[in-house]
């Protein structure tokens, strides 16, 4: 965009015109190279038709959309109907995520507030250590996870010998292991964002929000929340979408029965098996989704702002 | 003034520290109702401090704060019945202005109708009216101050605490605001307590000012007796311009002192408990209180020879050298030049003062 305006606008006189247009290449890189033609391809991609052993046929096919949608019977012969299995799987995704992306929110907010408000020197050592569990590669870290949590796990020996159960938790192979995984896989994309917000935060204004006699309940909810808003938004947004395509934590911590669209679109590039237009075509949809997800909240911000005003 | 007025405020022995350093060393104060009371002095003096302590939002280390005779240091910021307005008026951006000036009505107990009633008669005390649906933002300094000032009066509080609420205006709209805060106040009867480093502000606004400097009280009095009766160096140096200068006392006659400057030069002075002859103490005359004529006119009266004029609109500032002694700063107003003489540099002059205009300062 910055480009365009640059190059269209006063291109005869200005000078700097041609270095400036050199100097935007690294974003244009960034924005053609590494997200539009990837995308591109991926829309290509599935409306290929599938070669057996991975790979596509170069030839124009509903194929993966069909299966994706389409139930059409044990030999692929009977009209359309709806089919429920990926559906299912999508929906499936959106509840873990939201659950994990709420975990995070109720986590990390107190965390973030806390952080903003310790002295300004000793916050990036808060930060910092916020920071260093994810210096672990997430396979590592998802798998002592398992361990934590399984059955003969610390955190069940650990409840059985104060007393407080008798029999181990299953955690293993629920949906809320796969919750705690991704809240444990994010936590930080909702931490920070909310500190910057709570940072910038003019604290006189719950100062002044005392002052006209409001509880600190109220103070949170009228002044502090409404001013963070922008931060918490970011700070879902990067829990909630990550979450959604992930597919270590449901892999991992899910088992069989909770598979997640982040796992079915591994699998179909994964080895033999695979049906690369199948894949891409789940990819788009779930791309699709999330744009459509962020577009709702997006207009509801603007809505909920001009009512305000 | 009727002499059975209750006290508003009351700061009894409070002190306040932050660790090892001590904000304020242990100030006692009485605000009167219905007074505009001003705690004056330079930044880090302790008097924001003070007036956050009787606001709420710092605790006291020792001592008690009373408001109308009830015991109010423990309480939270939300329970006293005192209202702010901020430095940077700490206006909620994401509000209307008529939710802002709602707001603290609102938060006790009146219906949303209700607080929206008073907020919109309290925005027409102030002139903002046509602004009610508007955001903070888009309002200019002079108005936000407004906003700010009516948000803090609508819940009608018993005292009004206003922490250098117009340091961030421009100087013109600055004086018009001075006017408009004292008028408001005489017209809703509510006690204010100003915080300012601004001594002229402190001057215009206030029927008392207390002086403060590093976290003590140096002075506390009425306008006119903080300027003409400055009790030490600190309240004369900060209080307006001075001329202040070191005196050797040599005699102590019929309650006057009489005061050696230096270079055979003598005036008399106030006498001061505790300064007794030889003392070498601290002077002070205001520049205008200062004559510059080629004649002696008054009863004190020193010779010297004319250094340099400084013309300044309002008045022009003469400076005079005395022979062997010490220098004298002397304003004339402008208004009447056409009876004055203008004196050039190296006439002899006499710089005349009434008895009395000259005070011996304490420390």
């Amino acid at each position: 965009m910055a480009g365009g305006a640059a190059s269209g606008g006063s291109a005869t006189t200005d000078t700097y015109a041609e270095a400036r247009n050199w100097l935007l290449l690294p974003s244009w890189v960034v924005l053609l190279g590494l997200s539009l033609i990837p995308v591109g391809m991926m829309l290509i991609y599935s409306f290929l038709t599938k070669e057996f052993r991975g790979g596509v046929i170069w030839e124009f096919s509903f194929a993966a959309y069909d299966q994706f949608f389409c139930d059409r019977g044990l030999f692929g012969d009977e009209p359309c109907s709806v089919e429920w299995t990926y559906v299912t799987i999508f929906w499936r995704s959106i509840w873990q995520a939201g659950a994990a992306t709420l975990l995070s929110l109720v986590i990390g907010f107190p965390t973030a507030y806390f952080i903003a408000t310790r002295p300004e020197k000793v916050r990036p050592l808060w930060v910092f250590l916020i920071t260093i569990p994810y210096w672990v590669n997430l396979l590592i870290r998802t798998v002592s996870m398992k361990f934590l949590l399984r059955d003969e796990g610390p955190l069940n020996s650990f409840l059985m010998n104060i007393g407080l159960i008798n029999d181990p938790i299953h955690i293993i192979n629920t949906n809320f292991a796969v919750q705690l995984g991704l809240f444990y896989s994010y936590l930080p994309f909702m931490v920070l964002p909310i500190y910057a917000a709570v940072e910038r935060y003019n604290f006189a204004l719950s100062e002044a929000a005392a002052d006209l006699y409001a509880p600190k309940w109220v103070t949170l909810r009228r002044i502090l929340l409404p001013a963070v808003k922008p931060g918490v938004v970011a700070g879902c947004i990067l829990v909630f979408v990550p979450s959604l395509g992930s597919f270590l934590a449901p892999d991992l911590l899910g088992g069989a029965k909770n598979f997640m669209i982040g796992s079915l679109i591994e699998e179909q590039f994964k080895g033999n098996a695979g049906n690369w237009p199948f894949g891409a075509a789940a990819s788009m949809i779930l791309l699709t989704m999330v744009l459509i997800i962020l577009l709702i909240f997006v207009r509801q911000q603007g809505k909920a702002e001009k009512g305000a005003g | 003034m009727p002499e059975d007025r209750r006290i508003a405020v009351d700061v009894r022995d409070a002190v306040k520290r932050y660790g090892d350093f001590t904000a304020l060393k242990t100030i006692s104060l009485s605000i009167m109702d219905n007074e505009f009371f001003t705690l004056l002095g330079p930044s880090g003096c302790g008097k924001t401090t003070l007036l956050r302590m009787i606001a709420g939002f710092e605790d006291v280390t020792e001592g008690a704060i009373f408001l109308f005779d009830e015991e109010i240091e423990d309480l939270p910021p939300n329970q006293r019945p005192v209202n702010t307005v901020f430095q940077n008026y700490a206006l909620f951006p994401h509000m209307t202005i008529l939710e802002n000036v709602g707001f603290g009505l609102e938060m006790r107990g009146k219906s949303k109708s209700e607080a929206r009633k008073s907020a919109g008669e309290m925005l027409e005390l102030v002139q903002l009216s046509q602004f009610a649906a508007r955001k903070p933002s888009q309002l200019s300094g002079g108005q936000q101050q407004r906003v700010a000032l009516a948000r803090a009066l609508a819940p009608q509080p018993k005292v009004l605490l206003l922490d250098e609420p117009l340091s961030a205006l421009d100087l013109k709209l600055r004086k018009a605001m001075q006017l408009e805060l004292k008028h408001l106040q005489r017209e809703t009867g509510i006690t204010f307590i100003f915080v300012t480093h601004d001594q002229e502000e402190a001057l215009t606004m206030s029927d008392r000012i207390a002086v403060m400097s590093s976290g003590e009280l140096q002075q506390l009095g009425e306008a006119r007796e903080i300027y003409e009766s400055p009790r030490n160096m600190f309240v004369a140096d900060f209080i307006g311009e001075t001329n202040l200068l070191e005196v050797s006392v040599d005699a102590i006659k019929e309650g006057r002192a009489v005061c050696h400057l230096g270079g055979g030069h003598e005036l008399t002075c106030n006498e001061v408990p505790g300064v007794d002859v030889g003392a070498k103490v601290h002077m002070s005359v205001r520049p205008e209180r200062l004559f510059i004529s080629d004649q002696k006119t008054e009863s004190e009266s020193l010779k010297g020879e004319v250094k340099e004029n400084v013309f300044a609109g309002t008045d022009i500032t003469t400076i005079v050298d005395l022979a062997d002694g010490p220098k004298f700063t002397i304003r004339t107003s402008n208004s009447d030049r056409g009876n004055k003489r203008i004196f050039e540099p190296g006439n002899e002059v006499f710089v005349n003062m009434e008895q009395g205009a000259a005070r011996l300062l304490v420390d």
